[in-house]
């Protein structure tokens, strides 16, 4: 019994292994928060929504089939809640049943399969009333699928021969084996034959040769032969046992699967639930093949920044088809940084089946989404910063391939802007002819004048809007770089502010987001 | 005519019985630890009465060294080696069956014993032809084995092994237990329940899960129910368990004298190179000497002490080699020269040389060759013995008198530090005179000693001084070289070092 939910064709792993650069993906793109607020204080849900947002579907198809069974369960939360409640129910009723400290004995092990078992039965008889109850209402492939498996898979019939088997395997009338002779003629081999009804008549028994046989009985007190007789029965049963308890493994199993599958649409449940309460808009992105290039949205916001934030943001418009290579420049703390992360974001988020934050978007599936961030200087002081850089420059270069999206944050600037700038040309130009999309923050001018002064239709400028005044509207427009970036302001903002406090609110939702 | 043998080679002489003590001058040479170390590894061989069993012959002595040289092929001892794993298997198993008690349970051990043996005789004569070998030894060897697989009685053995074998495990019966009842009946053939409750969950299974079975100890033990539940099986068996009683009375006798005998033999050889190995693989060389039991010129390059070399690989330190010469008519070995210089470790290992190639082993060294001498006496500096009432040069001199007695022209003599206990010009008139002794018998000898002059007293003595390096006289070489003994105070160089001198003691006690 399988769940696909998240892949038509397979189990999704919650386990695999992520992107080496998961950890750079997680603090630079503001993760936290996003899975933070899927999983609701449910770890598990975090893990999994997690590791979906990471893993990254390429496939447009892929990306549809969850986008379907997540429509269905934004439409029909209660029911999915449901599920996921009763996947949990039997994981931890299971786990109440221990085994018992010291006596792994067949015998213990039979009782505690068939206590579980009959747990599972129960609850598979719920999960069919579900079924039974709701499957009508939902219409995506993958649910369809999954409440027809149950539907065929559960039925009255099922139940009631699992039900009788359960009975069997209480071995109320004795238990039959067979053996063989092993090393030194000890018995061994011992296998379990169902229990025969004693089938002869009075008339046969009398009339029919009785088989040769020889009866041993342990005499009353007789400590020593009881035990050896109950080893004797735990021998026999061991390989009932054992396939009663792979049984119980293998359902288990299924409800682990169906928790782990549904906890992903959890999140996303959570997740909307949160943003529609701040009001602020989400759309089911469309994915598209990674060539030609896309990238179209319309009220792009940083989904982290906005959980974090108490007042509604605006977003970002931007027209970047057929765009490779998109800079950013402009005013400090001007919302470049925001963009450039609300870009990863919306990325991770379309290519994990969620919808995305913005009114609209449509882009390219990448190969991987990268970045490039100044980091902190490094503490063991192994590297010299610009060394550091290159350093980490050169890994990413190990894992980057065509269609890839590398977002860069103020790369390269720990050296003269002339050196930075050529450096950072160098390894854009390569990333560019090796067919890699890349986001570039920088307020190296020469680099940003560089590109412009190209004017190839294959590059946007964009650059964060300062108004006369000085103030920051955070959002982005079209626009050539400049040779400022209105560091002054920033001065005068730190310097002279009347309520400094102001600023480090702001200082304080930007860093975390 | 007396049994094959791959220690000696056949009309050799060998002693009637087997020493059960070392050579006195084992310790003095550190051959006990050595010993011990090779012998310990195979102690249920009992070993250690052919380390104490020296040659006395030069062909016997060839015979041995030709079968270690095969045996360093890897997969030959391997053969040999897996032969003796079989065998201690099965005497594993001869030894359980004592401890049992139901019959029919010994009965089936014994049947093992025997499967294994026949397996093991067999594979090891396959093996055999399968590798390349030289040795006299190995080859007599082989065409006894030949003989013995071939036999009529070692086939019949063979084959009433495997036919019990099969009716043993075609055996199959069947129990029910309710309540305090065991019912033995006979098997029909039935399914396995447990499939049939993998069935029914078979739609939700995906993937492996763990196993749940409990694994039984299986050890050799029955318990009563058991043994009474294998009376009842044997009576339902009455044909199967009647074969396996008159298989037993048999074959009681089933195992040859001299295989048994050359699987504790070779032993000797696998020990030996097994010890060796590690040293090999540290770099250290390894020769088979070349013996005379005439010409007693000694030349052996890099040789080093066996059981220093020993302790010193395993602590992956590493170990100083010496080269030894005695040409022409040189006889004597006078060794002096710096505290800790290695000297009494030099002295050891001429002896160790000597009395390795008498056993046939391998020598430490590039190239060897040695004189097969008749004896070794040794005398090494003791604790004093306060028992004695005799004092301690009177103990010298009493074990140099027992020396001197036993010595021939063909014995080598160690002598370590003696007469230390008197005064140098004493101790120079005693050393001379032994010395004469020595040299009338034209024995070989191996001196170390404080006084200088002996080294230079003829043509027959040799100077042999341990070395330094000139820039830091307190460091030590451990190397010994050929050269006129010169006399000079180590010790003061050491005291340096240590700070212990008249002006270090001066300054720095207040």
């Amino acid at each position: 019994m399988k769940v696909l939910l998240m892949y038509a064709d397979k189990d999704f792993d919650h386990e695999s292994e992520l992107p080496p650069n998961h950890q750079d993906l997680a603090s630079d793109l503001g993760l936290d928060t996003v899975w933070n607020q899927m999983a609701q204080g449910d770890g598990f849900v975090r893990e999994v929504a997690r590791h979906a947002t990471l893993e990254m579907l390429n496939d447009p198809a892929e990306i549809g089939y969850r986008q379907d069974i997540l429509r269905d369960c934004l439409n029909h939360a209660s029911v999915v809640r449901e599920l996921y409640g009763i996947a949990v129910e039997a994981m931890e009723r299971e786990k109440r049943e221990y085994f018992g400290l010291f006596s792994h004995s067949p015998t213990t092990i039979l009782r505690r399969s068939l206590k579980v078992m009959q747990i599972f039965v129960e609850l598979l008889k719920k999960l069919k009333r579900i079924s039974v109850a709701h499957s009508r209402l939902f219409v995506s492939a993958g649910f369809n699928r999954f409440f027809a498996m149950i539907d065929e898979d559960l039925g009255e019939e099922y139940f009631a021969h699992v039900e009788h088997q359960l009975q069997e395997l209480q071995f109320r009338h004795g238990i039959r084996i067979s053996a063989q002779l092993g090393k030194g003629n000890k018995g061994v081999h011992y296998v379990l034959h169902k229990s025969r009804q004693e089938s002869r008549s009075w008339f046969q028994r009398l009339t029919q040769k009785a088989e040769p046989g020889y009866t041993i009985v342990i005499a009353e007190r007789d400590d020593a032969g009881f035990r050896a007789l109950a080893e004797l029965q735990d021998q026999g049963t061991n390989l009932v046992a054992n396939a009663l308890a792979q049984a119980v493994d293998h359902v288990l199993g299924f409800f682990v699967r169906m928790r782990t599958e549904v906890a992903f649409y959890m999140g996303c449940i959570n997740l909307r639930d949160e943003l529609v309460r701040k009001g602020t808009s989400i759309c089911f992105p469309e994915a598209l093949s990674p060539s030609p290039r896309h990238f179209t949205c319309r009220g792009l916001y940083d989904v982290s920044l906005a959980l974090n934030l108490a007042a509604p943001i605006t977003g970002n418009t931007v027209h970047g088809d057929g765009k490779n290579l998109v800079l950013i420049t402009g005013a400090n703390q001007g919302g470049k940084s925001t963009f450039l992360r609300s870009v990863g974001l919306s990325q991770l988020m379309m290519q994990c089946g969620m919808f995305v934050p913005a009114e609209e978007y449509r882009a390219s599936v990448c190969y991987g989404v990268f970045t490039h961030y100044r980091r902190e200087e490094d503490a063991s002081m192994t590297h010299g910063k610009l060394d550091e850089e290159l350093h980490r420059m050169s890994q990413l270069a190990d894992r980057l391939r065509m269609h890839s999206l590398v977002l860069f944050n103020e790369s390269f600037a720990a050296t003269n802007e002339r050196e930075g700038s050529e450096i950072a040309r160098q390894i854009i130009d390569a990333l560019l002819e090796q067919q890699v999309t890349v986001f570039f923050v920088t307020h190296a001018y020469t680099l940003a004048r560089g590109y412009y002064d190209r004017r190839l239709d294959s590059q946007l400028f964009l650059r964060a809007e300062r108004k006369q005044d000085g103030t920051r509207t955070f959002k982005l427009i079209e626009g050539e770089p400049l040779e400022t970036s209105y560091g002054e302001d920033l001065y005068r903002e730190i310097f002279e502010s009347a309520v400094p406090g102001e600023w480090a609110g702001l200082k304080k939702a930007n860093n975390k987001g | 005519m007396s049994l094959f043998s791959i220690l000696y080679p056949e009309n050799y002489d060998r002693p009637a019985s087997d020493p059960l003590q070392a050579p006195e001058f084992f310790s003095d040479l550190n051959l006990d630890q050595i010993t011990q170390a090779i012998t310990d590894r195979k102690a249920s061989y009992h070993l250690n009465s052919v380390f104490y069993t020296p040659l006395n012959e030069v062909d016997p002595v060839r015979y041995r060294q030709e079968i270690m040289r095969d045996l360093e092929n890897p997969e030959l001892a391997g053969v040999f080696r897996s032969f003796a794993q079989s065998m201690r298997a099965m005497r594993e198993r001869l030894a359980q069956l004592d401890k049992m008690y139901y019959p029919y349970q010994q009965k089936a051990w014994f049947l093992d014993a025997v499967e294994l043996y026949g397996d093991a005789v067999v594979k090891l004569l396959q093996d055999l032809t399968s590798c390349q070998f030289t040795a006299r030894g190995l080859a007599l060897f082989q065409q006894y084995l030949d003989g013995y697989v071939g036999s009529d009685s070692f086939r019949a053995l063979r084959s009433d092994t495997h036919r019990m074998k099969q009716e043993l495990a075609r055996v199959r019966y069947s129990l029910r237990i309710k309540g305090n009842r065991v019912d033995v009946r006979p098997y029909h053939e039935e399914p396995d329940y447990s499939q049939e409750v993998r069935q029914t969950f078979e739609k939700f299974s995906q993937g492996a899960v763990k196993s749940y079975l409990v694994r039984f100890p299986q050890g050799p033990d029955m318990n009563q129910l058991e043994g009474r539940i294998l009376e009842r099986v044997a009576q339902l068996f009455p044909d199967v368990f009647g074969n396996v009683d008159r298989y037993c009375v048999n074959h009681a006798d089933y195992m040859d004298e001299t295989l048994a005998v050359f699987d504790r033999e070779i032993q000797f050889y696998l020990a030996t190179l097994e010890f060796i190995e590690p040293l090999k693989q540290a770099g250290l060389p390894f020769c088979y000497p070349h013996l005379s039991s005439s010409r007693k010129a000694v030349s052996v390059q890099e040789a080093f002490d066996l059981a220093l070399a020993s302790k010193l690989t395993q602590e992956q330190a590493s170990v100083v080699c010496n080269d030894v010469l005695l040409k022409d008519s040189e006889r004597i070995l006078v060794v002096t020269g710096p505290n800790q210089g290695g000297k009494t470790t030099f002295s050891r290992m001429v002896g160790q040389l000597h009395y390795l190639a008498r056993l046939g082993c391998p020598v430490p060294g590039h190239s060897a060759r040695l004189f097969l001498c008749d004896k070794i006496l040794t005398h090494f500096e003791k604790e004093e013995n306060t028992a004695s009432l005799r004092g301690k040069l009177q103990d010298d001199l009493i074990r140099i008198k027992d020396i001197m007695s036993e010595a021939t022209g063909d014995s080598l003599i160690i002598l370590n530090e003696i007469f230390t206990s008197t005064s140098l010009k004493d101790a120079s008139f005693l050393s001379y005179k032994i010395l004469q002794q020595i040299l009338e018998r034209d024995a070989l000898c191996v001196w170390v000693t404080f006084i200088d002059e002996l080294a230079s007293f003829n043509d027959k003595t040799v100077s042999v001084v341990g070395s330094v390096v000139p820039e830091q006289p307190a460091l030590r070489t451990y190397k010994l070289v050929r050269k006129p003994a010169d006399g000079l105070a180590y010790a003061l160089a050491i005291a340096e070092k240590h700070r212990v001198t008249y002006r270090w003691l001066k300054e720095r006690i207040i």
